[in-house]
């Protein structure tokens, strides 16, 4: 094949997740300038903290506060920052180890250059100026010359004014979706306004649109074959609920069309007669609107509907 | 208890893009390359079981477009891990070991052409302490390996060494996407270069699993699993020491692996750094040690994500078959910085 079509994809939701009564301390903190830790079941002190103890998994809720300078426990410099990442000039992930704490957080250095960083670096907090309560009111840490603090971590009752209950973190990843050969060639075929399947080399059935396998054989189609344009709705639906950005007034049918010469049925809409006359049996052809690459609905050819036996097999 | 052999296994050539075949449309010529060594059809396969991640896709339930592959009529025993397909081996090993099935096929694939994978892979982050600050993949490693070279048990140029004896070892597998002498390269996260990353790819795997006789009749020498075990370690990074690795030790200890010495180790060590992890979590570094390490040339040669793991246990079984090697280990892992670890010890008769 000649050409490899692609196309951008772009998967983005906003998670929302609740938190529970450490996270929630713990974010909440953060929004006040606090850090908290948790006291795990042998004593050490977690940071950030967690809800279960990391080796014995029972759950702890002992508050403790921790100071905001720390000491790095290892560090990695990050020549090309990336969309995201806390800042956008070249910086070091670091693990910190707060005064007080037992165990490392994960976040950004602010350093002029690896030179400037080391294992075993004092460090300190820098705040953002906005804080929400969520791990990026931490702007980053930047270089501290205080010495290692000696302070025991004091107990904290976790409780705030207006506690951070849950968190909304957006997410978006950028794909670009290649369809590979079988359904590549099917899309560039309907741009010309042809529907074409493959026919399975073994069971001889012709799928469409093709997906490059025959899934009862399990072996490669290969061999093309136009089907329709006409085809006898299998059976169907009345959809009565107005899909959001979509143009069509309900209620509207969406039904099953086993084309002419195809083995599996593929789904479209059908439009041009009452929704209410739509029946198993009519027979529809393919409607194409200006400039689109798939028909837009399948409308009645005005054919005497097909014998239920035609197409029993594709229901 | 039951007898559970790798028969066969087979796996595609691996390559940074592979947009002209679709999922299944690559994952096919495998399937029929592992039935075909064992004759078996589709149909006689009492157990199938695959890996793959729809966020490689960027597609929800991508794996049942895979699964056309398979030839599931009449209905078939199916299953899939979200996860390595290493981890989909191990379904299938206690599927067999239950004796609800005599065989299985078990593959796993993997497509990171489609997105940017070191952003991908942050969504398997802790969603409120880190994924919110994108730290990418790499980023990870680097710490870990700045922790080993700060612990005195590694430096730049052992790392670099690593990864030439991997990709020399490569020259010799024709599915390798990286082969021979590869330079060093620059930092891509310091310490860690572009050398101890490994490529970007696509690809695919599969094997076949027989019990006792069934192994026997498919297969002149079956690699049989003697041990196989997974463990995990805490999700918090800075809860653990990323020096050490308690899970693939513990692991390895129930599989079995420390009763007697292996003549070849085919490591999941996506980064330089974490080989010198394994190593010694796995006690491959004595001095007079001979054990093979990634004869195939290893994930830093060809790292299909969701596949790699798989195609370590195919690789080490394969070497068994030919007769290679006598007892073998084989890693998997998943997760940032060797969260997640497997092992299996495979013997021939």
């Amino acid at each position: 094949m000649s050409e490899v079509l692609t196309a951008p994809l772009v998967v983005e939701f906003p998670f929302t997740r609740s938190l529970g009564p450490v996270q929630s301390a713990f974010l909440t903190g953060l929004r006040e300038r606090t850090v908290l830790g948790v006291t795990a079941s042998d004593g050490r002190v977690v940071v950030p903290p967690t809800e279960y103890d990391p080796v014995t998994a029972e759950e702890i809720r002992e508050l403790v506060e921790v100071g905001s300078r720390g000491t790095v426990t290892t560090w990695a410099w990050n020549p090309s920052p990336r969309r995201g990442q806390p800042l956008a000039t070249p910086f070091a992930w670091v693990l910190v180890r707060l005064d007080g704490a037992d165990t490392a957080l994960l976040h950004a250095l602010d350093a002029p250059g690896p030179d400037a960083v080391h294992t075993g670096m004092r460090v300190r907090i820098r705040w953002a100026a906005e804080r929400t309560g969520a791990i990026t009111d931490l702007a980053c840490f930047e270089p501290d010359d205080s010495p290692r603090g000696e302070a025991e971590p004091a107990p904290h009752r976790g409780e705030f004014a207006d506690p951070v209950t849950g968190i909304t973190t957006p997410a978006r990843l950028d794909y670009t979706y290649a369809p590979g050969r079988a359904q590549s060639r099917y899309l560039q075929a309907l741009t010309d306004h042809r529907i074409t399947g493959e026919r399975c080399p073994s069971c001889r059935k012709v799928y469409v649109p093709p997906r490059g396998a025959c899934p009862t054989c399990g072996v490669a189609t290969d061999t093309r074959v136009e089907v329709g344009p006409r085809g006898t709705v299998t059976t169907f639906c009345i959809v009565n609920i107005k899909a959001k950005n979509l143009d069509i007034e309900v209620p509207y049918v969406y039904a099953h069309i086993a084309l002419d010469g195809a083995d599996l049925a593929l789904h479209a809409r059908i439009g041009g007669i009452p929704y209410d006359r739509v029946r198993m049996g009519l027979r529809v052809e393919p409607v194409w609107t200006e400039r689109s690459r798939f028909p837009d609905h399948y409308r009645p050819t005005g054919e005497p509907d097909a014998d239920y036996d035609s197409y029993k097999e594709l229901i | 208890m039951r007898e559970v052999a790798i028969v066969a296994f087979g796996q595609s050539d691996h390559v940074r893009d592979s947009a002209e075949t679709s999922e299944v449309e690559m994952l096919m010529p495998v399937l029929h390359e592992v039935l075909d060594r064992t004759g078996l059809a589709a149909r006689d396969i009492g157990f199938t079981c695959s890996g793959s991640s729809d966020y490689l896709a960027g597609r929800a339930f991508s794996f049942t477009m895979a699964l056309d592959g398979v030839g599931a009529w009449p209905p078939i025993s199916e299953s899939h891990v979200e996860t390595d397909g290493a981890w989909a081996l191990y379904e299938a090993w206690v599927k067999l070991l239950t004796g609800e099935a005599e065989t299985a096929l078990v593959y796993a694939y993997g497509k990171s052409s489609p997105g940017d994978v070191r952003e991908v892979l942050t969504r398997q982050l802790d969603p409120y302490y880190v994924a919110p600050l994108w730290p990418d993949s790499v980023a990870l490693a680097a710490l870990q390996a700045q922790a080993l070279i700060d612990a005195g048990l590694t430096d730049e140029r052992a790392l670099a060494g690593i990864a030439a004896r991997s990709r020399a070892a490569a020259e010799a597998n024709p599915h390798a996407q990286l082969r021979g002498a590869v330079p060093p390269g620059e930092h891509l996260v310091a310490p860690l270069r572009t050398g101890d990353c490994p490529p970007i790819g696509d690809g695919a795997a599969a094997v076949v699993l027989a019990v006792g006789d069934t192994a026997r009749r498919l297969t002149e020498r079956p690699a049989w699993i003697r041990g196989l075990d997974h463990r995990i370690e805490a999700h918090s990074l800075g809860v653990r020491d990323l020096t050490d690795s308690p899970s693939t030790r513990l692991a390895a200890e129930r599989a079995g692996a420390f009763q007697w010495p292996v003549d070849t180790a085919e490591l999941h060590a996506p980064f330089t750094s974490q080989e010198v992890v394994l190593r010694r979590a796995l006690k491959l570094d004595a001095p007079d040690s001979t054990v093979r390490i990634n004869p195939s040339g290893g994930p830093l040669a060809a790292n299909p994500i969701m596949a790699a793991g798989l195609i370590r246990l195919g690789e080490a079984a394969a070497r068994i078959h030919r007769g290679e090697s006598d007892r073998a280990l084989a890693h998997a892992t998943s997760g940032p910085c060797l969260q997640q670890n497997l092992v299996a010890v495979l013997e021939g008769e």
